[in-house]
């Protein structure tokens, strides 16, 4: 696929139903365009995972994730030894009588690929993608070992010799800002900050993943998560949220919003038991009356 | 966004005049206090050759994805860009660039001319006198053993005098002796492994050792979880009732922060609520809490800490409190505010670190209980509550710190904590 522009890029996404911003579009622009990789924060759900996946529909090439938690180490992210099967060939090599070198136990055959080596051996024919989510639970050891293979793109297997990217894969990282990341990393790739979206933006993007639903309950929808998110909450709704909220509603049957379905369904929005009580108690009626006149 | 940029419309971006401007705009930004690299600045240009520098937005998203790699940043650089890339025939772009400009110095020259010292963190000349006058008096030898001696026991009468009744000299020596404390904190294991002789297997290495004998496995390696210090969260009480402390207090977090090898985030609040892990960073002591009196604006306010713990749980926690934090809350729970908030933000807090350890001078009196309103709400969610009024509490306090280890927490609250470090 050829991308000549940001507009063109834009509505590829948008074919894609992914409704991306200009901002946004313009830092995957300039990563694909530059070969660098693309720095993603933002509070969750607001869609930093799924750039990953239409970027690699759209460039028509493998989607390879490696996500991150604390502790991962290169043998969970790079490569590891199949050792079963190592002890498995020798016991076979043994009741054979024959002999066996450490060069064959150490092959190719035996080598388990994970997500890193993956992205690097498969590039032979066309760039890959390679989504690094939630680099923010990994700890520091992990963040610098990955500073090295960004600017590289090369493994060194001791045992079998130095593997090199072909084709530099396209990598996007996300965070939810846990902790700040080492200014390094992010100094090697293009910052992005996704933000919640706009109220027009949010009812494309429902109406564009859930078309099933009633225009007036995709308005009244968009229109009472963006009033929810005005709120004091400890974990405001992403638009992930609101793409399970109305999926939820339509299954429901329910082709306008009322406030005993809002009650019902409210833990579809809200994953904190204090923030659901705080909306129940306090504020679901405003919220409620906003939304509906706004709509 | 809709304007479109009117200057270097369509003039080649390697031309002199945009590349003149970029660089003009790189120097303000750093003017501004954004770092900015300098191989960056190529980079911008290198990106500004795929896009169509007349469609502002494009320019605009293109310059800040590569120049901006902080969220907090982001206003600031809108700012300026807007500022700086305005249309000439708008007039004043002089202007308001220099405004900008100056308010940021002006900004940077007040804070260095009101380096608004609280009055309890500054030492007066007498101090100095006295410590002249102690000096001159050990001429005499036998007067040095008398004076040996006395030390010794004047360091144990010191050491469990309360801080808010020591005078100026006392200050200085208690300050540092403060500074002489050892600090370590508890441990917790980690997800991440190392070779050891843990209950874990470690094939890699059990193969490797396998060759030894032709391929059968009969020296198996094992792997244990690697330690690291628990990082520690302190919550420093500053309001007006808390002044007889604050001065001996800031030099404590100094030495807390500067004396761990983990992460030690610092904040304070009375009125609101002040991060100053930065500010205690600096080598110097003093320069240290220089800065710390700088950067807070509220000393001897009052306080209301359910709301300010509030807007800890909001802004930090989820960012501070990783990895099995501790937390210490230094105050004397004298609260304005509301205690049912105060004893919600309390179980929230307690929910979401290792252990909830609040210090409190009062303690050291052997008259106080923990009536007020704002002490009783609180007292459910405290795992430890210890005293904080002398060196010697402090002192008990690095002791108690080293037993929070790599085992799971054992929490006393619900039940109430443990009064630790009372009647000293």
């Amino acid at each position: 696929m050829k991308l000549n522009s940001i507009s063109d890029l834009r509505s590829s996404l948008r074919e894609e139903t992914y409704i991306a911003d200009r901002g946004l579009t313009t830092a995957i622009y300039l990563a694909l365009k530059l070969q660098k990789p693309l720095f993603l924060e933002g509070e969750p759900g607001v869609g930093k995972t799924e750039v990953a996946k239409v970027v690699s529909r759209l460039l028509d090439t493998n989607l390879i994730r490696l996500q991150c938690y604390e502790g991962i180490d290169v043998n969970q992210a790079v490569y590891e030894w199949n050792f079963t099967r190592q002890i498995m060939h020798i016991r076979a090599m043994e009741a054979q009588h024959k002999g066996f070198s450490e060069e064959e136990l150490f092959g190719e055959k035996f080598l388990l690929r994970r997500p890193l080596l993956q992205a690097i051996e498969n590039s032979a024919e066309k760039p890959q993608v390679l989504l690094i989510d939630e680099v923010d639970r990994s700890d520091e050891e992990f963040e610098a070992f990955l500073l090295e293979i960004l600017s590289d793109f090369q493994i060194t297997i001791p045992e079998i010799g130095t593997i090199q990217a072909e084709n530099r894969p396209f990598v996007i990282l996300t965070s939810n800002r846990t902790r700040e990341l080492h200014d390094a990393l992010k100094r090697r790739c293009i910052y992005f900050w996704i933000d919640y979206p706009s109220f027009q933006k949010e009812l494309d993007i429902v109406q564009a993943k859930v078309p099933d639903a009633s225009i007036q309950l995709a308005r009244q929808v968009t229109s009472f998560v963006q009033e929810l998110r005005q709120e004091e909450l400890y974990k405001v709704p992403g638009v992930a949220e609101t793409i399970d909220w109305i999926t939820a509603l339509v299954a429901l049957d329910q082709t306008a919003l009322d406030e005993t379905i809002v009650e019902d369904t409210l833990g579809v929005l809200l994953k904190y038991q204090d923030d659901v009580e705080h909306v129940r108690t306090k504020v679901l009626n405003q919220v409620y009356n906003r939304a509906t006149v706004s709509a | 966004m809709k304007r479109e940029i009117e200057i270097n419309g369509n003039v080649p971006i390697s031309s002199g005049q945009l590349l003149h401007n970029l660089i003009l705009f790189g120097r303000l930004l750093r003017g501004l206090g954004i770092e900015i690299n300098p191989g960056r600045m190529i980079e911008v240009v290198q990106a500004l050759e795929h896009v169509e520098i007349g469609l502002k937005p494009d320019f605009y998203f293109t310059l800040r994805s590569l120049l901006i790699t902080r969220q907090q940043d982001i206003e600031l650089f809108e700012e300026a860009f807007d500022l700086f890339w305005k249309k000439p025939t708008d007039g004043g772009i002089d202007m308001s660039l220099q405004d900008l400009l100056n308010k940021q110095q002006q900004m940077m020259q007040q804070e260095a001319e009101t380096l608004i010292i609280p009055p309890q963190l500054e030492e007066t000349k007498e101090d100095e006198q006295e410590k002249d006058d102690d000096a001159e008096d050990d001429e005499d030898e036998l007067q040095e053993i008398i004076e040996v001696t006395r030390t010794y026991s004047a360091r144990e009468v010191l050491a469990r005098r309360d801080f808010g009744e020591l005078t100026p000299a006392e200050v200085l020596q208690i300050k540092r002796l403060i500074s002489r404390l050892e600090w370590r904190l508890g441990e917790r294991e980690t997800r991440r492994l190392r070779p050891g002789s843990g209950a874990l297997l470690d094939m890699r290495r059990s193969i490797r050792r396998s060759f030894r004998y032709g391929g059968e496995i009969l020296d198996w390696r094992f792997r244990l979880p690697k330690i690291k210090p628990r990082p520690l969260v302190v919550l420093a009480d500053i309001s007006g009732s808390m002044e007889r402390y604050t001065r001996l207090l800031v030099h404590f977090l100094y030495s807390l922060s500067s004396g761990m090898e983990q992460r030690v985030e610092v904040f304070t609040f009375g009125t609101r609520l002040t991060r100053i892990t930065r500010q205690l960073k600096n080598k110097e002591a003093d320069l240290a809490i220089d800065e710390v009196s700088s950067a807070v604006q509220d000393w001897s306010g009052g306080t209301r800490i359910g709301d300010i713990l509030k807007s800890f749980n909001f802004e930090w926690s989820r960012r501070v409190l990783r990895g099995g934090a501790i937390v210490l809350i230094i105050s004397d729970g004298w609260d304005r505010g509301d205690p049912v908030l105060l004893g919600r933000e309390m179980a929230r807090l307690h929910r979401f670190c290792h252990r909830l350890i609040w210090l409190n001078p009062l303690l050291g009196s052997e008259q106080y209980e923990p009536l007020t309103r704002g002490m009783q709400a609180a007292m459910p969610y405290i795992d430890d509550f210890l005293a904080v009024h002398s060196l010697a509490s402090l002192e008990e306090l690095a002791d108690h710190l080293l037993t929070i280890n790599t085992s799971g927490p054992r929490r006393k609250a619900l039940k109430g904590a443990a009064f630790i470090g009372r009647n000293r």
